[in-house]
């Protein structure tokens, strides 16, 4: 008897289904011993994230707070994705959504509370979008990697959102606090049972769904799935690749900008230093997970919502430094990836063996 | 004679298809044993089953009378069999020798580049191929490159190599280069296993035949005991290859004038140079020329794929030069991509999805931005029976299909916009003696309709049988046109060599 490694002739549904959940499963194994070398019990904590996150009705709607740009971030990056088009960028889209946003709220004076908050949508959605279409440019223009130009401009956006905080947006009344002042009433999205839960979940939700049609049922759905399939043969369908791209990278940050919205109007209320803990990073992860499917994005992000909430009370509860999640985040992404080569390979036993 | 290597009641399925029902051959030594099979009989599935790349689900692989296992084309190689693939899989930017050494496994760490070298060249000499050592991949041509997948496999020693379709590609005098190798290689005992579609060839080569027929062996025929009328017979159960009438052209409307084209290329030379032709309505103009005159860069400009450096082109008077693919085929020009694999189709895409790829914005498959998915579906079930794809369950993305089948749907595309001029280079490559007749089918049918076509074939008997009028191309210009009734092979030949002809039609 002797172990080979066998490629599969074609991968069975099933276990593309499977994998994503036998990774985390196997993620949750490995970060058990993270706990136990901190002397945590991982059972005792795995427990206390659920019941943390889902176990009230304050758990579960801070669950679904986090969840929300999540889902905004991980559908724009997946819509990328699936155009091979990697959009890394979902972080500093977000930060120049909430900045569009913000600009709306502070000095538009607009006074209806249904036209404010449009505005401040599309301030977001053109701001995001125009922050990754300059990768979606220069990517159909020049050839330039959208990857690099994406992640780099995510220091931008950071940086510059810090600058206004510190300098000329800074709240006059704000003890010289890098925020700026509160929005009024008009920008803000409507609240929900006592809690910080916002109408920017459902908002999400419909975006998940508007771009689960928008690809699987649109003429420009099909136009990017072609393109995603074989970028000649799309051009040579007579296809416009290089506008597409940039469609698309435009698309899927102004995706990401919404999440910038929906977390000032919904959430924050002003602009203030790091309004996005690290969502444009996650959104990577859950689209990676999510296998490029809207749907799949949203329960994704629930369970990187639970994740978060109960990684939160960990640090509460037995001092965990919030770098924990951020590591069991690494552990699923990179038993992903190793669950990639179970996907397409198979271990096997053979008797005898070849006569190699 | 001895058997090297037995195949026996080998059966293979994939989800919702049999691709190998029972099969059962063996090749012996020394000999040049063809695969004969209708597209998607499952020729290429059995080799690769051979081959170690697909498992059976049942029977036996026996070499030397002894069952054995392989888990992959390591293990095979290791047993001498190895097989020349479709689709190369060489590095463009290295070397014609550094790739060859790429394929060697013990290659020592220091090795001695001369000596490894002088090994490749004398192979080279031994078969008399033209190949320089030096030279990079990329600038190769596909037959070229066809002599290092072959090097590859001499340099390991194989006793069984496998060739896959390996003539689609070549040109007619790269062919007969090939069954010179061939010969010499079945001379040394080598054994051989060939897949051709084309019966002159497989008449040409065999010592037997092996029937494939829906994924089951029917017959093995001894060389003497087989004809090419025979052969078909066998390999479609009766003489089903579509007939069609070739009616004369008459009309003199020019739908497509191009003056003085010149296309430069990659290389900086010259693909198409000071290039004139007149196509009219309703005719097929056959281009006969010896692969790599200009050809593909013509067919690339009229669909619009390549820039011109000079000369214009008209479409019924409508200037069409430097137009992209989308304009050239609303002024009605279609073209089936040579290169199947690369530019035709979208891998993952389902059947359905791929025979709209061309008209998916059109009225008929789309409601306002939405598209039309029962209109889709009624249009794939028509071309899948019309064409006879075969093509998997439901859903199934094209990059499973077989070769040929892959070729089929990418010629139903084409053909179902009823386009006003129709490109089709070598749109027969790869086909079944019945699909391919079906293909000429349409294409006559078409040209009853008003249809002008374009014909860029190698195969001489197929352009002198399907059109009204010949054009000679050489070295990217036009020699002149014949008259397809009233020509021999031997004055086309002559004019493929650049032989200006005393009076042209
Ligand atoms: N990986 C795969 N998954 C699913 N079906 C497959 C796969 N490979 C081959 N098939 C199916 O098996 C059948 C046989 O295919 P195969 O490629 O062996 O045909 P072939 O005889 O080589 O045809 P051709 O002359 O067109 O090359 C086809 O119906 C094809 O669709
Ligand atoms: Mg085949």
């Amino acid at each position: 008897m002797k172990l080979v490694i066998e490629r599969r002739e074609i991968s069975s549904a099933l276990l593309r289904f499977s994998a994503p959940i036998a990774s985390i499963g196997v993620a949750l194994f490995v970060a058990g011993f993270l706990l136990l070398a901190s002397g945590v019990s991982p059972l005792e904590a795995y427990k206390e994230i659920i019941i943390e996150s889902l176990g009230s009705i304050y758990g579960l709607s801070e669950t679904l707070v986090k969840t929300t740009p999540l889902i905004f971030a991980g559908l724009g990056v997946s819509l990328a994705f699936r155009m091979q088009i990697w959009n890394i960028g979902a972080e500093g889209q977000i930060y120049v959504g909430a900045m569009g946003a913000s600009w709306v709220a502070l000095f538009s004076g607009i006074q209806t509370h249904w036209i404010m908050l449009t505005a401040m949508f599309f301030a977001a959605f053109l701001c995001g979008g125009t922050w990754a279409g300059v990768a979606g440019f220069l990517r159909a223009r020049w050839k330039v990697n959208e990857v690099i130009v994406t992640l780099l401009m995510n220091y931008i956006a950071i940086l510059w959102v810090d600058y206004l905080i510190y300098g000329p947006w800074k709240d006059p009344k704000g003890f010289n606090f890098p925020l700026t002042a509160q929005f009024s009433d008009t920008a803000r999205l409507a609240e929900y049972f006592n809690t910080r839960m916002h109408s920017g979940f459902f908002l999400a939700l419909f975006c998940a769904l508007v771009l689960y049609l928008f690809i699987e049922r649109t003429v420009w759905g099909y136009e990017i799935k072609v393109i995603g399939s074989n970028q000649r043969a799309a051009k040579y369908a007579g296809m416009n690749t290089g506008m597409a791209i940039f469609f698309v990278l435009f698309l899927s940050g102004a995706i990401a900008g919404i999440a910038g919205f929906s977390e000032v109007a919904g959430l924050q209320h002003r602009l203030q230093h790091g309004i996005s803990p690290g969502y444009g990073y996650t959104a990577i992860i859950i689209a990676w997970l999510a296998k490029r499917s809207a749907i799949g994005v949203v329960i994704v992000s629930f369970l990187m919502g639970v994740l978060l909430v109960g990684g939160d009370s960990l640090q509460l509860l037995w001092q965990l430094p919030v770098a924990f999640v951020y590591a069991f985040q690494g552990l699923i992404l990179f038993f992903l990836l190793a669950s990639d080569f179970f996907i397409i390979y198979r271990l096997k036993f053979v008797k005898g063996g070849a006569h190699v | 004679m001895t058997d090297i290597i037995a195949i026996k009641n080998i059966r293979k399925t994939f989800p919702g298809v049999i691709a190998l029902d029972d099969v059962s051959f063996s090749v012996s030594r020394g000999e040049i044993h063809t695969l004969l099979g209708e597209n998607g009989a499952g020729k290429s599935t059995l080799m690769n089953v051979l081959t170690g790349l697909y498992h059976p689900d049942s029977g036996q692989i026996q070499i030397a009378g002894e069952n054995i296992h392989f888990t992959s084309p390591r293990d095979s190689l290791a047993c001498g069999i190895g097989m020349v693939h479709q689709h190369f899989m060489l590095v463009p930017a290295h070397s014609v020798f550094e790739n060859i050494l790429l394929a060697l496994d013990k290659v020592p760490n220091f090795y001695s580049r001369k000596k490894y070298k002088e090994k490749v060249q004398k192979l080279i000499d031994e078969f008399n191929l033209d190949l320089d050592l030096d030279t990079p991949v990329w600038r190769l041509s596909i037959g070229a490159q066809q002599w290092i997948e072959l090097i590859k496999l001499l340099m390991r020693d194989c006793k069984l190599l496998i060739l896959d379709e390996p003539t689609a590609v070549l040109t007619p005098q790269e062919t007969a280069r090939l069954f010179n190798v061939l010969r010499k290689l079945k001379e040394q005992g080598k054994s051989i296993i060939f897949i051709s579609h084309k019966m002159r060839e497989v008449m040409e080569i065999s010592d037997r035949v092996t029937i494939l027929k829906k994924g089951r062996s029917i017959t093995t025929r001894v060389r003497g005991d087989f004809d090419e009328s025979k052969l078909a017979s066998l390999m479609i159960g009766r003489d089903k290859v579509p007939q069609w009438q070739k009616n004369l052209q008459m009309s003199d409307e020019i739908v497509l004038d191009i003056q003085n084209l010149s296309v430069r290329n990659d290389r900086g030379l010259s693909d198409l140079d000071d290039f004139n032709l007149q196509l009219k309505k309703g005719e097929i103009l056959g281009i006969a020329g010896v692969a790599g005159n200009g050809q593909k860069a013509l067919a690339e400009v009229l669909t619009g794929l390549k820039n011109t450096n000079q000369g214009r082109i008209y479409a019924k008077q409508k200037d069409i030069t430097n137009s992209n693919a989308r304009y050239s085929y609303v002024a009605g020009i279609a073209h089936i991509p040579e290169d199947r694999k690369t530019i035709g189709i979208a891998p993952d895409m389902s059947v359905d999805e791929n025979l709209i790829m061309k008209s998916f914005k059109s009225g008929s498959f789309r409601n306002w931005i939405f598209q039309n998915k029962k209109a889709i579906k009624r249009n794939a079930e028509e071309k899948i029976e019309q064409f006879a794809i075969k093509s998997g369950p439901d859903g199934t993305p094209v990059r499973y299909l077989s070769g040929g089948n892959i070729q089929k749907v990418i010629i139903a595309r084409e053909l179902s916009e009823k386009p006003a001029v129709l490109v089709a280079l070598y749109p027969t490559r790869g086909l079944d003696i019945g699909s391919a007749g079906y293909v000429h089918k349409v294409i006559a049918d078409g040209a009853d309709q008003g249809m002008s076509t374009i014909l860029i074939a190698e195969d001489l008997d197929e352009l002198l049988k399907l059109s009204d009028r010949i054009a000679v191309m050489f070295r990217g210009r036009l020699i002149g046109y014949v008259d397809p009734r009233n020509t021999t092979r031997e004055e086309i030949g002559l004019m493929m060599s650049g032989e200006t002809p005393g009076e042209k039609v």
